[in-house]
């Protein structure tokens, strides 16, 4: 881009001093290459953010250390103000203790859901205190909203008699 | 239905195009034959046929629709542009006689798109060139829609690859809302699953592994 920027200078510079007005087309026609490439870089960065931002939706606030790998430090920094603002957004509605909008992307059916484990995940401890070791095909009966985000990461299936 | 997170920016519809939106950058880049009206010097190195520094008066060149449209003024002093073959009066009357038979990727997969761009370029039969998109979709839209709403669990590729890119999106809308509909209906609606990126993301990881 420098050097078209570059030629473009030049032949705008020639044009005014001399009064060549016929470089006037070669110039617009770099003018519309780097517009050209300025629409097509900020497309791509506009849709990673779009990316980024799905990604809270379905991984949750902690995303993995190979996705964050792949991402920028500018786009890092974005996606802890997006959080951020989410997280705020959220506290403000419903009362006291906000509501977290993202559970419950399907609407529920019942309190508690019979899952079965995909692999292994180690412990996990429920509301009463109860520890629950999650080991690969063993079934358990817990509360929904502890373990929407576990399957929706694809740690636990939900089974449906 | 599964629920979606990724919005990606939509083309524009007409005769605007989004800035942002990657099916119009895709769209822009289909190629017009031009005639230039005045010299370009110092760019000879693009024509590649001949070998002089400038390009003379008159080339017949084929550019990209966003260099036309960057190019393109009324008073008509830089470039002319030659409709392409599939907007011009022949292939016109094919698509007034039936326009179901007719293959649209094959005409460019952006005919729609393209026609609708081609009607900034102020040429003599832009009434009939809008006409003709028109009456092309309404004809081909019913069967496109009938089959979307139809076609549950069967190989419909053999009528999706005669679709133009417009029609395809309107064509997966319409199948995701049937199968969402029979998903429901079978009572998996409620049925939490883990989301596709995840998924998607687990199949490349792999890949990722294997030299």
């Amino acid at each position: 881009m420098e050097a078209l920027y570059e030629q473009n200078q030049s032949d705008v510079n020639e044009a005014k001093s001399e009064g060549r007005a016929e470089l006037i087309p070669s110039i617009k026609l770099r003018h519309c290459c780097l517009l050209r490439n300025q629409r097509c870089v900020t497309a791509y960065l506009y849709d990673r953010l779009l990316r980024i931002r799905a990604l809270r939706w379905e991984y949750g606030s902690v995303l993995p250390a190979n996705v964050r790998f792949h991402m920028c430090a500018e786009e890092l920094q974005w996606f802890s103000q997006y959080k951020k603002s989410l997280a705020s957004f959220m506290r403000s509605l419903g009362g006291d203790e906000g509501l977290d909008i993202t559970q419950d992307m399907k609407p529920p059916k019942s309190l508690y859901i019979e899952v079965r484990c995909l692999k292994d995940h180690g412990e996990f401890e429920i509301d009463d205190g109860t520890v629950i070791l999650l080991k690969k095909n063993s079934q358990h009966f817990l509360p929904r909203w502890k373990c929407e985000q576990l399957i929706r990461q694809g740690v636990l299936e939900h089974v449906v008699s | 239905m599964d629920t979606q997170s990724y919005f990606p920016v939509p083309p524009g519809v007409g005769m605007e195009e989004n800035f942002l939106s990657l099916d119009d950058i895709l769209l822009s880049h289909e190629r017009l034959p031009i005639r230039t009206e005045c010299t370009f010097p110092r760019l000879g190195f693009l024509e590649k046929s001949s070998d002089t520094q400038d390009i003379p008066e008159g080339t017949k060149m084929e550019l990209p629709l966003w260099l036309t449209k960057g190019l393109y003024e009324r008073k008509r002093k830089v470039v002319s542009v030659e409709l392409p073959k599939v907007y011009k009066e022949g292939w016109r009357t094919v698509f007034n006689a039936d326009p179901n038979v007719v293959d649209l990727h094959k005409m460019g997969p952006y005919y729609y798109g393209l026609g609708s761009q081609m009607l900034h370029f102020d040429s003599p039969e832009n009434p009939e060139i809008a006409q003709t998109l028109l009456q092309t979709f309404i004809a081909r839209f019913r069967r496109t829609m009938d089959s979307s709403q139809n076609a549950y669990n069967e190989d419909t590729s053999a009528f999706v690859e005669r679709l133009d890119c417009l029609e395809k999106a309107l064509f997966r809308s319409g199948q995701s809302g049937l199968n969402g509909f029979q998903s429901w209906e079978k009572g998996q609606a409620s049925q939490l699953t883990a989301s596709s990126l995840v998924l998607n993301y687990r199949k490349r990881k792999i890949t990722d592994v294997q030299p």
